[in-house]
C-alpha cells in the first residue's frame, strides 16, 4: 500500500488525531518513529527556552496543517504554541518523476540518498534546517512590542511554521541519514542565533531582529531568500527533499505576505499621516516622526540594509560549489522546469556583473559556475514586485518619493563586490568615503533608537500602533476587532 | 441563464507567491509580471487553491455575463465593480415588476404583503433586484454547507440557521428578498409538495463575504391537527438537512421589501421570531459595508423568552451605537407580558423623531396579526407627537419607506 494520503480515500489517511500530523506513515515506520520520539521532547524544550518570550501560555488563533489536501491544509483554531501540532508533511508524489537537471537529467528521481552525494545532500539539508530555528530565536522578543494582536498572531504563525520547517528537515535527516542525521538533528537544537560560541551557520541569521520594521523587512527580503532556496531545492533529484520543500513553500508564502503587507501598511500609514498634516516633503523627517509615523527615507535605509545583507546569503556569484550541486542534480535553479534550455548547461554561458579595472562590466562565464548569480538575479527581480506595490501607495498619495533597490555592489561582504565599497546608486567609493557617508544609505544609530522608542505594545483588539495601517482583510476572514491572541 | 460565476484573484491583495498556480490540479492559474489570474475556461471550482492562499486574494467570485479573459485580467489594477462585471448590457436578468413570476411564489408573496398591499415600491436608493431566475421546472440546486440550531431547544422550539451554497450557479439576492424551497416528494393526493418561501438572512455578498451562499432562518413547525401532533413538511425538511445535502431552490423573489443603500437612511426594523431574517441581512450589510454612517439602525424584536429569540447571542454583541435594539419578551417568568408595540410606545419620543424624518424607513416582519398592533402603536406615538399617522403612512408607502411582510 502506498504511504500517500493525498486525494483518494482508499489510501492511508493523514493521521489527524495523533500528536504529529503526517503523511509519511509514521505509525508503521518504527525506526523513524523512535527517532522522532526522542527528538520531539528536546524540540519542545528548545521552543520553551528559545521560542516567543512571554507568550507560551497565550492562546493564539493559528493555522495548523494536518494534511496536504485542500481540507487538511489550513485548520484555524486557538492553540497554545507549545501545544502546536508540528507535523511532517510532504507534497503529493509526482509519479515517474525524473531528475530535472545536471548530468543525471532524465533518470528516475532518487527515493533514497545516492551514496556519492550523501555528504553534499546532508550539508544542504542542515544549512536549510539551521535557518528555521534561527529566525525563531531572532524574533523571540518581538511579541513584547507588537503593533496589534493581528500582527502578533502573524508573528507567531511565522514562528510556528519556521518550527515546522525545522521538523521537515529533521525528518529527512532522521529518515535517510542514519546516525549522522540524528546527530545533526540534535545539533540543530543546540546552536543559538547570535551566540559567539555556537552561532547559527549563516551570517544574516545571527543578526538581531530588534524591532517590527526589521521583522517586516526580514520577512520580505530575507525570507524571500528562503523562498528562492526552497524553490531550488524543490527541483532536487532527491525526491523526498523536493516533496518536503514543495510543501514548505506553501507555508513560506504566508511569510512573504507578512513582509510585503507589513511594510506596505507602514508606507500607507506614513502617507496618510503626511497628507493629514499637510507634510509634502518626504525628507521633512522630524515632522513625520513627530506624528508617530516612520519617515520614507528611513524605510529606504532599512530596505538597503536588509537587501544587501540578504544578497550575501546567496554566496559567491561565481561558485564551483553551486556548480557541483546543480550538476549532481541535488539542487536546481529557480523555476527549473519552466526554463527553456538543456538543463545541463555544459556549453552555456551566463552574464555576470563584475568589477574590473575601475568599472562594472558584464562578463560571460560558464553557466554552471554562475548558478548562484542567476538565483541572485532572480531574487532581485522577485523583490521588485512588492517594492512596486509600495511605490504605488506613495504615488497614489501624491507624494514625490520612490523606494529603490540599491546597486548590486552596495554593502556586500560576500562575492564579486566584497572587496569594494559602492554607494546605493552604484558609484564606487573609497573605504574612507564609505565610512564617512554610509549613514546616507544605511540606518543610523539615531534611526534605530527612534524605532526602538516608537515600538510600544498595542494589544486591544482592533487597535493598531500609530505607525502602521490596519490590514485590508483579517486572517481567515475574521473581522477587524477579532481577538487573535488571548493572553493568559 | 446569462450570468455566470467567475473565479478571480484580487490584484490589490495578491502577493504573487505562486502557491495557487502550484496547487491547482488542472492548471487553471497563470501569471505575467503583474498579476496572477484564473482561466475561466479551465477553472472547475475545485477549490484546491483557496486554503493555501496566504492573503485571501484568491477567494473572490464575481457574476459576469461574459467571463473576463486572461488578458483582461492581466491588465487589472483592482477587481472590477459589480456593474462593470455584469456589463455588456446583455444581461437578460429580469428586473423590476413581479408580473409573470412563478404563480405559486406570487400567491405566497401576495398573502405575506396583505399588511401593506400598497407598499409596492422599493426605497429609492435600493439596488435593482433580480427576480425569478429559477423556477420549479428548472430550479437551482444548492448544497447545504451549514445547519446550526440557534435557539435553546429544551423548550421545544427549534430554529435553525441554514447555509446554502450555490456553487457556480448565479443566485444574486438582496437583503429582504426571499427564495423558494421545493421539498422533495408529494402529498397525499400525489401532487408535489408546495413551495415555501424563506427570507434570506444574509447580505448580498453572501453569508460568508464574497461567497455565493445564503443563509435562512427556519423554525421547525409542529402543529396539532385532529388531536395529533403534525410536522410542517417544508420546515421539517429544511431543519433536518445535513451538510452536503442538495436542495432545489427557486427565486429570488421580492422587489419592494429592500433596504436603502443611502447611508443617511434610518432603518426601523420590527419583527417577531424568524421574522428577524431580513433584518439580520440588513444589519449585517451595514455592519460589513457601512458601519459608521449617519443613518440609524433601530430594532424591535419580540419573542416569548430570550431562549427562543433567534440570534440572541450575536445580537447581544452588536454595540448600541451601531444597532439600537429593543428585545421584548412576552413570557418572562414573574414579568408582565410585553410585546413589540408596547416597547414602541415606550420609545415614543425616539420613534417620533424618526417618523418625522424623510430618511426613515420602516419594516415589519413576523407573524400575521402583528402589523395591526404595530400600526396602532405607531398611530399612538404619532398622535402624542402631533403627527398624522394615516397620512404619514400613506406618504411613506408611496415613497418606498414602509414595508410589511407577515405570514
Amino acid at each position: 500500500m502506498s504511504s500517500e494520503a493525498i486525494t483518494s480515500d482508499d489510501m492511508v489517511e493523514v493521521n489527524y488525531d495523533d500528536l504529529i500530523p503526517n503523511n509519511v506513515d509514521l505509525a508503521s515506520d518504527r525506526a523513524l518513529k523512535r527517532a522522532m520520539e526522542r527528538w520531539q521532547p528536546k524540540y519542545i524544550d528548545w521552543w520553551k527556552d528559545m521560542g516567543p518570550d512571554g507568550f507560551q501560555d497565550s492562546e493564539v488563533y493559528l493555522r495548523t496543517a494536518v494534511g496536504v489536501d485542500k481540507d487538511g491544509w489550513a485548520k484555524f483554531d486557538y492553540v497554545k504554541m507549545p501545544e502546536y501540532r508540528w507535523g511532517i508533511l510532504l507534497a503529493p508524489k509526482v509519479e515517474d518523476r525524473t531528475i530535472p537537471c545536471g548530468k543525471h537529467k532524465g533518470e528516475p528521481a532518487w527515493q533514497e540518498v545516492p551514496g556519492e552525494y550523501r555528504s553534499l545532500l546532508r550539508r544542504l539539508i542542515v544549512i536549510q534546517g539551521d535557518t528555521e530555528p534561527a529566525s525563531v530565536e531572532q524574533q523571540r522578543y518581538l511579541g513584547k512590542t507588537c503593533p496589534s494582536l493581528y500582527d502578533l498572531r502573524n508573528l507567531f504563525q511565522v514562528n510556528v511554521e519556521e518550527g515546522r520547517h525545522l521538523w521537515a528537515m529533521v525528518h529527512l535527516l532522521q529518515k535517510y541519514f542514519g546516525r549522522d542525521g540524528r546527530e545533526e538533528a540534535e545539533a540543530l537544537l543546540e546552536r543559538r542565533s547570535g551566540d559567539a560560541d555556537k552561532p547559527r551557520m549563516l551570517g544574516a541569521f545571527n543578526e538581531e531582529t530588534p524591532d517590527w520594521l526589521s521583522f517586516f523587512m526580514f520577512t520580505y527580503f530575507t525570507d524571500r531568500d528562503g523562498k528562492m532556496q526552497l524553490e531550488s531545492l524543490a527541483q532536487s533529484g532527491f525526491d523526498p527533499l523536493s516533496r518536503a520543500t514543495r510543501f514548505m513553500l506553501m507555508e513560506e508564502a504566508f511569510h512573504m505576505f507578512v513582509g510585503e503587507t507589513g511594510v506596505g501598511r507602514i508606507v500607507q500609514k506614513t502617507c496618510e499621516v503626511m497628507n493629514e498634516h499637510g507634510i509634502t516633503d518626504p525628507n521633512d523627517v522630524d515632522a513625520v516622526r513627530a506624528h508617530g509615523a516612520i519617515d520614507l527615507p528611513l524605510l529606504q535605509r532599512k530596505a538597503n540594509f536588509h537587501i544587501s545583507v540578504t544578497r550575501d546569503l546567496f554566496g559567491a556569484e561565481v561558485s564551483t560549489n553551486a556548480a557541483t550541486y546543480f550538476n549532481a542534480g541535488i539542487k536546481g535553479r529557480f523555476n527549473e522546469a519552466k526554463l527553456e534550455d538543456d538543463h545541463q548547461l555544459e556549453n552555456e554561458t551566463y552574464s555576470v556583473t563584475r568589477y574590473k579595472d575601475g568599472a562594472f562590466v558584464e562578463e560571460d562565464v560558464p553557466a554552471l559556475n554562475a548558478i548562484n548569480c542567476r538565483l541572485l538575479d532572480d531574487y532581485i527581480k522577485d523583490c521588485q514586485g512588492g517594492i512596486n506595490r509600495w511605490n504605488k501607495v506613495i504615488e497614489k498619495a501624491g507624494i514625490d518619493f520612490q523606494i529603490d533597490q540599491p546597486h548590486k555592489a552596495f554593502n556586500r561582504r560576500v562575492g564579486e563586490f566584497s572587496e569594494i565599497q559602492a554607494t546605493a546608486s552604484g558609484e564606487v567609493i573609497s573605504e574612507a568615503d564609505w565610512e564617512a557617508r554610509k549613514d546616507e544609505w544605511l540606518p543610523k544609530p539615531e534611526d534605530l533608537q527612534f524605532l526602538k522608542d516608537l515600538m510600544k505594545p498595542v494589544t486591544a483588539p482592533g487597535e493598531f500602533a500609530s505607525w502602521i495601517a490596519a490590514p485590508r482583510i483579517g486572517v481567515d476572514n475574521k473581522e477587524g476587532d477579532f481577538e487573535y491572541v488571548r493572553f493568559q | 441563464m446569462t450570468l455566470v460565476r467567475q473565479h478571480v484573484i484580487d490584484p490589490e491583495i495578491c502577493i504573487r507567491c505562486n502557491t495557487c498556480e502550484e496547487t491547482c490540479p488542472v492548471d487553471a492559474i497563470t501569471h505575467n509580471d503583474d498579476n496572477y489570474v484564473v482561466d475561466a475556461a479551465i477553472c472547475n471550482f475545485g477549490m484546491n487553491c483557496v486554503a493555501p492562499c496566504p492573503t485571501g486574494a484568491i477567494d473572490n467570485w464575481i457574476m459576469v455575463s461574459t467571463p473576463f479573459s486572461i488578458d483582461d485580467q492581466f491588465e487589472w489594477e483592482e477587481l472590477p465593480g459589480d456593474e462593470e462585471a455584469a456589463a455588456g448590457g446583455d444581461t437578460e436578468v429580469s428586473q423590476g415588476g413581479e408580473t409573470g413570476i412563478d404563480e405559486e411564489a406570487a400567491e405566497i408573496l401576495k398573502t405575506a404583503r396583505q399588511g401593506a398591499p400598497r407598499a409596492t415600491l422599493a426605497p429609492a436608493s435600493a439596488p435593482k433586484p433580480t427576480v425569478d431566475l429559477y423556477r420549479r421546472d428548472a430550479p437551482a440546486v444548492a448544497k447545504v454547507t451549514g445547519n446550526m440550531p440557534i435557539t435553546d431547544d429544551r423548550l421545544g422550539v427549534d430554529v435553525r440557521h441554514i447555509i446554502l451554497d450555490f456553487g457556480s450557479q448565479a443566485f444574486p439576492v438582496l437583503e429582504g428578498q426571499s427564495i423558494g424551497i421545493l421539498p422533495p416528494g408529494s402529498d397525499a393526493n400525489g401532487k408535489p409538495h408546495r413551495m415555501r418561501l424563506y427570507s434570506v438572512a444574509s447580505p448580498r455578498d453572501g453569508e460568508r463575504p464574497k461567497h455565493n451562499n445564503v443563509s435562512l432562518t427556519v423554525k421547525r413547525v409542529v402543529f396539532e391537527e385532529d388531536g395529533a401532533e403534525k410536522l410542517g413538511v417544508a420546515s421539517n425538511y429544511v431543519c433536518d438537512l445535513q451538510r452536503g445535502d442538495e436542495v432545489r431552490v427557486t427565486g429570488p423573489y421580492g422587489t419592494a421589501f429592500l433596504m436603502p443603500d443611502d447611508p443617511e437612511a434610518n432603518i426601523v426594523m420590527i419583527c417577531t421570531g424568524t421574522g428577524a431574517a431580513p433584518f439580520r441581512a440588513m444589519t449585517e450589510y451595514r455592519r460589513r459595508n457601512a458601519r459608521d454612517v449617519p443613518g440609524r439602525l433601530m430594532l424591535f424584536f419580540g419573542a416569548r423568552t430570550p431562549n427562543e429569540l433567534p440570534y440572541f447571542g450575536p445580537l447581544q454583541k452588536l454595540p448600541e451605537t451601531f444597532l439600537d435594539k429593543e428585545l421584548v419578551y412576552s413570557r418572562l417568568p414573574g414579568m408582565a407580558k410585553e410585546y413589540v408595540q408596547d416597547r414602541i410606545r415606550a420609545r415614543g419620543d425616539d420613534m417620533a423623531d424618526l417618523l418625522a424624518s424623510k430618511n426613515t424607513y420602516i419594516y415589519i416582519c413576523g407573524l400575521k396579526g402583528m402589523e395591526a398592533g404595530v400600526d396602532e402603536a405607531l398611530a399612538d406615538v404619532s398622535r402624542t407627537h402631533g403627527l398624522d399617522w394615516k397620512a404619514l403612512r400613506s406618504e411613506m408607502e408611496s415613497e418606498g419607506r414602509f414595508h410589511v411582510e407577515t405570514y
